[in-house]
């Protein structure tokens, strides 16, 4: 009884004061029950294909939103992760309980060896160099295709689970422990070097920051998140194709992670939980299906003439305010800060800013 | 075999020379990294087969009318798009991704996906060398060299390229002497896009037109601009013939090389980034504070 009142208070005092964090427990709690209430396969399928791809697109927010290396090349991590796991659980017969960690952990060797490679450079080099590498890897795949099953890929892949309602909470749990495991990394220690490196490379190595080190170990972690969700996916699809290492993938990423707003880990989750529903959603309409892929990149457009920072941090700035002395984040409709009781001046008036001007 | 080798690659590297030093240009001028330049380049193509082959207009007027049909849009998607978050790099990147999906798609929509051929603008073919080459990439080379000059004419002879040499040079002080930076961007992007366009119109003939003929020559155009130095127009044309005969040396030579033809040209671009991280003739300035 005490517990439950401690767990009470707990929540009432840090998550319900924010409505982000209110929305977040939402979520968890909506992705967490939804079987239970709806069980359609149809539904289940898309969400399932959402999770991966969220992991996917939170791997690449911390490495390109916290640390600033803009990966272009991204889908190479994923297509590791996919053709490891379904060749290993193909031609040995492992069971893809482990070979998904297996293509995570190749996903990782191949994270240091881009890493190492890409130590010097930065900027948009790094971008359109990081591009060239996964369509290395499609080139090589295509040269051998008795090995990778060339265009059509690896098929025939075992599933994780037999059921739907299986399938879907393999895809949610990983994809929520994952996405909580990179969001405690960027807000811990870690993350603030990542952020150092970001704003200014020279400046961190000068305060004694091994950022070679930390970008090379930034982009192994990214890289077998990916690879985990590649691996999720081709054991999912039950084929492990070239499609995974796409250049339209790569971008695909790029602009999830863009477009839910870069350097939050929840943006780019947002954003691929509202993207990939709705292009699904747009698709199933007869007429509508082939226009899909434009309606989503009008959609996208859109939204940047508007926020050009991205989905999230938009509403985040309409839903709460920042208490000017102590930085705490507020809801918008508190006058005073809920911490420090400094006043919040959300609206300030025309005759107040002219005060300010003399 | 030689010889064969010898053409394609010089006609290869033309093209890519002529997509390579538009990249460059805008990216040096206005800082950004144009996703959908070869797009342009594919709706230059469409244009082109609409003019010729629906309208039957002649081949120098269809190609003139895309040419300038594709740059015109190119300043309008500038102006209502990528000038309103032109402060923020993130949303003018992913801008022009959306750009590029959006002329694919409406392309897909409009023409289908299979592939269109356009006929020949020259027949007949010139021996040289003990191998034939037809007219048509004979063309090709010759405009491309033309264009060439032309920009090179445009960039050191001109006002015009005096003021987008010194905004690519240092944008703020540009700005402080009097240049009208927004308006040198517009013209940048009008010269680069146009190079991209005439690129599309004297390839359609030769190459197939369809929706994804971008994706192909844009990663080998970013191969090439980062081989040879972003914003660098110098090391753009060297970086287009090496990957040009790269291409062609592979294809030729190589078992199998028709699909590695991209992985080893990338592969080059990467080892020459390994010992040289600002690629052949870029500068390696302090990264700005």
């Amino acid at each position: 009884m005490y517990w439950l009142r401690r767990a009470w208070a707990e929540l009432r005092n840090e998550v319900f004061v924010l409505p982000s964090r209110t929305l977040v427990l939402l979520w968890v709690a909506a992705l967490v029950m939804l079987p239970f209430v709806y069980d359609d396969a149809y539904v289940l399928r898309i969400l399932t294909m959402t999770c991966i791809f969220a992991i996917f697109a939170a791997s690449w927010d911390l490495l390109a939103g916290y640390t600033g290396q803009v990966n272009f090349g991204h889908a190479l991590f994923f297509g590791a992760g996919a053709y490891t796991s379904g060749l290993l659980s193909l031609k040995l017969g492992l069971s893809p309980w482990l070979t998904v960690w297996a293509g995570a952990a190749v996903a990782l060797l191949f994270g240091f060896l881009v890493g190492y490679l890409c130590l010097r450079l930065r900027g948009s080099y790094l971008s359109l160099a990081t591009l060239a590498f996964p369509l290395i890897a499609l080139g090589l795949l295509f040269a051998f295709p008795d090995f990778s099953g060339g265009e059509l890929g690896i098929s025939g892949l075992r599933r994780l689970a037999l059921t739907p309602t299986g399938n879907y909470y393999v895809a949610a749990i990983s994809m929520l422990a994952i996405v909580f495991a990179l969001w405690l990394l960027a807000d811990s220690k870690f993350g603030i070097v990542l952020h150092a490196i970001r704003d200014d490379e020279v400046a961190a190595r000068a305060s004694g920051i091994n950022t070679p080190r930390y970008k090379m170990a930034v982009f192994a972690i990214a890289a077998a998140a990916a690879g985990f969700a590649g691996a999720l996916l081709a054991h999912y699809l039950r084929v492990a194709g070239p499609s995974t290492l796409e250049v339209a993938l790569s971008f695909q990423v790029v602009i999830w992670g863009i477009f839910g707003g870069v350097a939050t880990v929840y943006g780019p989750v947002a954003a691929v939980f509202l993207l990939y529903p709705l292009t699904e959603w747009l698709g199933s309409f007869p007429g509508v299906g082939e226009l899909r892929l434009l309606i989503f990149a009008v959609i996208v457009l859109l939204v940047l003439l508007f926020m050009p920072r991205g989905l999230t941090p938009w509403v985040r700035d309409k839903i709460e305010t920042q208490c000017p002395r102590c930085k705490q984040r507020n809801g918008a409709w508190k006058k005073i800060c809920r911490l420090c009781g400094a006043a919040l001046q959300t609206q300030v008036s025309r005759a107040q800013r002219l005060v300010g001007h003399q | 075999m030689f010889q064969d080798i010898l053409v394609t690659g010089l006609v290869n590297g033309g093209v890519y020379a002529l997509l390579a030093i538009g990249f460059s240009l805008i990216f040096g001028v206005a800082r950004i990294v144009n996703i959908a330049h070869t797009a342009f380049y594919m709706l230059a193509a469409y244009c082109f087969y609409m003019l010729l082959v629906k309208t039957g207009l002649g081949f120098l007027l269809a190609g003139l009318i895309s040419v300038g049909a594709v740059t015109l849009l190119s300043v309008i998607c500038y102006r209502l798009v990528i000038e309103p978050v032109r402060e923020h790099e993130a949303a003018v990147l992913i801008a022009t991704i959306a750009l590029a999906l959006i002329f694919q798609e409406l392309m897909l929509y409009t023409f289908g996906g299979h592939f269109l051929g356009i006929p020949s603008t020259l027949e007949g073919a010139v021996r040289f060398l003990g191998v034939s080459i037809p007219y048509q990439r004979l063309l090709i080379l010759v405009v491309a060299g033309a264009m060439l000059v032309l920009v090179w004419f445009v960039l050191y002879r001109t006002r015009l390229g005096l003021a987008i040499r010194a905004t690519a040079n240092d944008l703020e002080v540009a700005n402080l002497m009097g240049m009208n930076v927004h308006r040198v961007a517009m013209a940048t992007v009008a010269i680069s896009v146009s190079l991209a366009a005439v690129a599309g119109v004297v390839v359609a003939p030769v190459f197939v037109v369809d929706p994804f003929m971008w994706l192909a020559p844009l990663v080998t155009m970013l191969a090439i601009v980062v081989l040879g130095g972003l914003g660098s127009l110098k090391g753009s044309l060297i970086g287009a013939l090496i990957i040009g005969y790269v291409e062609a040396i592979t294809v030729f030579a190589v078992p199998a090389g028709a699909y590695l033809k991209g992985a080893v040209a990338l592969l080059i671009m990467v080892i020459v980034l390994l010992a040289r991280p600002e690629g052949l003739f870029g500068i390696a300035f302090e990264e700005e504070r």
